[in-house]
């Protein structure tokens, strides 16, 4: 199947005697918006983690647009169009907003080898920067330094960088995390639209949010998948409702 | 309307000290304060320098000596075989006896210690923290005992270089002279760092030392952008080095000890990491001390590190940081 853009087989991770992830089989299609759910302790973390080459995988492997890129690392995977956020925001912390993303644009134009042009004269630069700061409602902030942002805002930033950055497609690790009812929303409507430009494969612990947006939901329990299915599949499913959604 | 920022007008402030010392020193007939002057300069060099890894991408080098050495054995080196005739060695058919014309010793010093930093560099950048000071140090040990039990260039003695190499049909053994080939060079470094900040090399750099996760995750490898900013700040440490060298006409082990590589580190860390003048601060004050202190008590040593302590808990940002204000990133 050459049309589905993220396509994970059997993978396998341990840590000593804990299985974090068992024979994970997992894929993304153009457009969707893939929700992976499950209690604490499941092995979402784990699997992003090696969807973007951060830990490597014991077994299985990793296909993304057609290639296998197991055994690639990081940057390498960015670089083929892996778009990713981190569930505790990761930025520059000393740059303004603006640079945040500048820094995602250059990259895009292989240009962090130019040692003599100047970012604060480089028009297209921060044009394209500017862009993507707009798309998350930041452009307001966009002088002001990434450590005197809100949570909020850190998150919407994230966002941003990752729009920058082209990406073919979107991994989300917990974008809803602690952004409050009204937050959540706008962000909710936002991704939305995203899953046109490029799919979204998103671990995500607010349920509304996964409701309202996933086209599919995978519900990981114990490194294992014990169900893949449309909103309404999961919602009715009784082993769904035993391992996580009957907790409350 | 020229609008300067306190930083500015300090860098400003700091260049015309330099200048009006030396002019000075001419003033009043004592030439060997234009020496003190000049050896601020180098060593300030020297500091710009390690400035770049340090400041701007967070690596903590304790082996810069390594870089500043071999930019003066270079210097020793080509200038003895040059005078003494000797052969340096064959290639290609073309015996090669040595310079000493500066223009080539500062290529070679520049090109040898780039090819050494790439080495330590490329394994060094595989560790971290605590680790890449001390694999840093540990290199440069290397070449410092090396130095000593290597007997052609002087071993433990050092090497004399009997004249000042030459520049043009400049008179360098004139210190005035040789005050302006060293003051011009801190300065075209100076704006090539400045450029270098600016640039989108830079901001990957900047951003290695903040935040390597982020780096990656955009699609740059810190490690590439690490690489080549160690390389180039080595570069600039052993063109200190050479003229270090020439200025002294001496070369010795000293220049490889752990004891060079922490003194370029203070004046960094005295200065400010990671502003552009701050290792002419750094390097001004150390030499002041050295020079006046130390004529009055030898633990002058002692009041240094005082002072530094006093920076570096109190003013994070260095002497830099307390006079112009913290860094901004726009």
């Amino acid at each position: 199947m050459t049309d589905k853009i993220l396509n994970i087989k059997n993978l396998v991770k341990t840590f000593g005697q804990l299985k974090a992830t068992d024979d994970l089989s997992l894929d993304l299609y153009p457009n969707e918006i893939h929700a992976v759910i499950g209690p604490n302790g499941a092995g979402k973390s784990t699997l992003i983690k090696q969807i973007c080459g951060e830990i490597s995988a014991d077994q299985g492997r990793i296909e993304f647009l057609g290639k296998d890129i197991t055994h690639l690392d990081v940057v390498a995977r960015a670089r083929l169009g892996l778009g990713r956020t981190f569930q505790i925001s990761s930025l520059a912390m000393e740059y303004s907003v603006l640079r945040n993303v500048m820094l995602a644009v250059q990259a895009v134009q292989g240009s962090s080898y130019s040692f003599f042009k100047s970012i604060g004269n480089d028009q297209v630069l921060r044009a394209s920067a500017m862009e993507s700061l707009k798309e998350v409602g930041l452009e307001n902030r966009a002088d002001v330094c990434a450590a005197k942002l809100s949570h909020g805002e850190r998150r919407q930033l994230e966002i941003a960088v990752v729009l920058a950055q082209q990406p073919k497609a979107f991994l989300l690790d917990e974008p809803m995390a602690g952004m409050g009812a009204e937050g959540s929303k706008k962000l909710t409507g936002f991704l939305d639209t995203l899953r046109l430009r490029a799919p979204i494969l998103m671990v995500e612990h607010d349920m509304d949010a996964v409701f309202s947006l996933a086209d599919r939901i995978s519900v990981l329990v114990y490194g294992k998948i014990i169900m893949t299915g449309s909103v309404a599949q999961v919602r009715n499913n009784a082993l769904v409702r035993e391992a996580y959604l009957g907790e409350d | 309307m020229l609008n300067l920022t306190r930083e500015q007008l300090l860098n400003g402030a700091v260049v015309s000290t330099l200048l009006v010392l030396s002019a000075l020193a001419l003033f009043l007939d004592e030439p060997f304060y234009i020496t003190l002057v000049t050896k601020v300069t180098i060593l300030a060099m020297a500091g710009v320098g390690l400035n770049l890894a340090l400041g701007l991408g967070g690596m903590v080098s304790f082996g810069h000596a390594a870089f500043f050495g071999i930019g003066g054995y270079v210097t020793g080196i080509l200038a003895s075989h040059a005078l003494n005739e000797e052969l340096l060695f064959t290639a290609f058919g073309f015996a090669v006896f040595g310079t000493t014309n500066m223009l080539f010793i500062w290529l070679f010093a520049v090109l040898i210690s780039a090819l050494a930093a790439a080495l330590i560099g490329y394994f060094s950048l595989r560790t971290q923290g605590v680790y890449f000071i001390m694999i840093t140090l540990a290199f440069a040990q290397m070449i410092y005992y090396f130095s000593i039990a290597w007997p052609a260039y002087g071993g433990e003695d050092g090497l004399s270089i009997y004249q000042r190499n030459q520049f043009f049909s400049i008179n360098t053994l004139d210190p005035l002279s040789f005050f302006a080939i060293c003051f011009s060079l801190l300065l075209a470094v100076i704006f090539l760092v400045s450029r270098l900040k600016n640039s989108h090399f830079g901001n990957a750099l900047q951003a290695a030392r903040q935040n390597e996760q982020r780096l990656a995750a955009v699609g740059i490898r810190p490690f590439g952008i690490k690489l080549t900013a160690f390389v180039i700040s080595a570069m600039i440490t052993a063109l200190a080095g050479a003229l270090f060298a020439d200025l002294n006409r001496f070369v010795s082990p000293g220049m490889f000890s752990w004891h060079t590589s922490g003194e370029i580190m203070i004046f960094v860390l005295l200065g400010g990491v990671g502003r552009l003048f701050g290792p002419v601060i750094g390097a001004g004050l150390f030499i002041l001390f050295e020079y006046y202190l130390g004529g009055v008590t030898e633990h002058w040593m002692l009041f240094l590190g005082v002072m530094l302590l006093t920076v570096v808990l109190f003013a994070r940002g260095g002497i830099v940081g307390v006079l112009a204000g913290e860094v901004k990133h726009d």
